[in-house]
């Protein structure tokens, strides 16, 4: 598998503030990869170096086999854009954007027009296509940057926060479309704090904190890097309590709550023997439930960030 | 890969782009053709009598149709010293666009952004100028110039009007907001004032008379006074030539060095 981006020692800073502090990443062409992070840790730095938007300090970055120091227009011709505030022409309508990006990719007349139509199509942005922007909502707005970027066909895809401050419909439009794109073959480069969007999209997942990449895996890998898998039991009194802890063995026990986590991968198989050796010594469960680690979990031990609020 | 012909076709889409604007947003056009009318009428109609009579060699009864011919050169001059404002307000609120960071990613040519700002607008101010210029045909300027000297006066305004235009897309590239862009090139509309356009230089106090002649403004104004009304030429059309020159020079290499310097914020 080739590697449709590449960077090695990665280091930005503006002044005395490191912004990015020796970035090794390698994302395998035709691949979907998110750069996930609190604010400020240095995604969208990332997405300026390698849209070659941004000269990086040291080290060295390739995209799609183009040095985006030496060789920026070759990096320029293979890539699209989609960055965090809407890069369309707000004097123009959509049609006459989708126009102007393909005139700047010097596609011919006739392919200009199929393509502009075919993505006014494809976005659902055809009625409001003859509309100034300023009529657009932010997510016909963002559907809209998003068609401009796939004018030239490009090969790889930046997309930094694509659905950031959009509702949660558009934000599921947004999904489906960045689906599409890897099911033709594009290598998509996302950047999210959203940990539901990373694991819902990505196939592999980096996490940067403080310009360092903390952790890289796919979804799977990270959520075992924690522990966190486990199920909970609350027991209608003490006695009973007691004599579950002594029976299940290793179980961290809250007194106050009853209730007692029981180590798990959360499969089918280990839930049942849990409750077949409970049933055994017939003892009473008040409640149960399952928690199985998730990228939030990863996040949180990774980063030692309490965004939660902002994140979730 | 940029290739020449892709600078050309580049430049062209960016020219059109930004006509759309003006058609779009035609309030700064309006405005960049409506001043100078407006100071035309007020100049001729309300100062232009007691102005004119002040002319050396004009009848006290003359004043008004002196003065007209007089002014115009200046008038013309200010019309295009006044487009810098408009045009750096136009670029400075451009370069606060995203489209320009998606411009930057993609493989056009650097100048293409800065060539369509130029050429739209030079074309809009080869239109204010016609504008201008009809309203004092209307209003009875007649000027004396040969088919020739009219196509050598054409020509010298629209190359001030490049180097005018260049300098005020540098002065919106390096403007840190909006309202700096559009009050800068202010001071620009004060140089033809500062010189022979409105009144001769002769009837200027010391050091300010010294300003006035050696200003680039002078030399230029009175090449199109020489052109238009048969004035003697002397050295004002080569310093004309040359000011254009030096000016639009600054201005082009002004504007690529902060276009390209200037990187997206975050």
């Amino acid at each position: 598998m080739t590697a449709a981006i590449k960077t090695v020692g990665l280091r930005k800073a503006y002044g005395k503030k490191t912004v990015l502090d020796g970035v090794d990443l390698t994302v395998p062409a035709g691949s979907v990869f998110a750069l996930l992070g609190p604010n400020g840790a240095g995604k969208t730095t990332i997405v300026n170096i390698l849209s070659t938007l941004l000269v990086p300090d040291s080290g060295t970055a390739e995209v799609d086999g183009h040095d985006v120091v030496t060789d920026a227009d070759g990096v320029r011709g293979a890539i699209g854009l989609t960055g965090q505030f809407a890069a369309v022409d707000g004097l123009l309508s959509g049609q006459e954007n989708l126009a102007l990006m393909a005139r700047l990719r010097h596609l011919p007349p006739t392919a200009a027009a199929e393509r502009v139509q075919g993505l006014l199509d494809q976005f659902e942005l055809q009625d409001a296509a003859r509309k100034p922007l300023a009529t657009y909502s932010g997510g016909m707005k963002r559907r809209l940057d998003l068609a401009m970027t796939l004018v030239g066909d490009p090969r790889v895809i930046f997309l930094d926060e694509p659905t950031t401050g959009l509702d949660p419909r558009s934000r599921h439009t947004m999904w489906q479309i960045i689906r599409d794109l890897v099911a033709g073959g594009t290598t998509i480069f996302l950047t999210t704090q959203y940990l539901d969007e990373a694991d819902e999209l990505a196939d592999r997942v980096a996490v940067l904190d403080q310009g360092r990449i903390v952790a890289e895996g796919t979804p799977e890998e990270l959520k075992k890097l924690v522990p966190g898998g486990h199920i909970r039991l609350q027991f209608p009194d003490t006695a009973s309590l007691d004599a579950a802890a002594g029976l299940l063995g290793e179980t961290s026990r809250d007194e106050d709550a009853l209730t007692l986590e029981v180590p798990s991968d959360g499969g089918v198989g280990s839930l049942r023997a849990v409750l077949d050796r409970l049933d055994e010594a017939s003892l009473t469960v008040d409640d149960l439930s399952i928690h199985t680690p998730d990228l939030d979990d990863v996040f949180f031990a990774l980063t030692g960030s309490d965004t939660k609020e902002n994140a979730s | 890969m940029t290739t020449a012909t892709h600078v050309v076709a580049d430049s062209v889409t960016m020219t059109r782009r930004t006509l759309l604007h003006m058609l779009r947003y035609p309030a700064l056009s309006v405005f960049g053709i409506g001043v100078p009318v407006i100071a035309l009428l007020l100049l001729v109609f309300v100062f232009g009598g007691t102005l004119g009579a002040g002319l050396p060699g004009v009848d006290a009864g003359g004043g008004r149709e002196a003065y007209l011919a007089y002014v115009i050169p200046g008038l013309l001059v200010l019309t295009v010293a006044g487009s810098a404002g408009t045009t750096a307000t136009m670029v400075a609120m451009d370069m606060k666009e995203g489209i320009v960071a998606r411009f930057r990613s993609m493989a056009i040519s650097r100048a293409a952004v800065l060539n369509g700002h130029v050429l739209g607008n030079t074309v809009t101010q080869v239109i204010a100028v016609a504008i201008v210029l009809g309203v004092a045909v209307l209003i009875g300027f007649r000027p004396t110039a040969t088919p020739l000297e009219w196509l050598a006066a054409i020509g010298l305004i629209v190359l001030v009007i490049v180097a005018i235009v260049w300098l005020g897309v540098a002065m919106g590239t390096a403007a840190t907001s909006v309202e700096s862009a559009s009050n800068v090139p202010l001071l620009l509309v004060l140089l033809p004032m500062l010189g022979s356009g409105f009144v001769p230089t002769a009837s200027m106090p010391g050091p300010l008379r010294v300003f006035a002649e050696w200003q680039p403004f002078t030399p230029i104004i009175e090449a199109i006074r020489s052109l238009l009304l048969g004035t003697p030429m002397g050295a004002n059309g080569w310093l004309a030539l040359g000011w254009c020159a030096v000016i639009a020079g600054a201005g082009y290499l002004w504007a690529l060095a902060l276009y390209n310097r200037k990187s997206v914020t975050g």
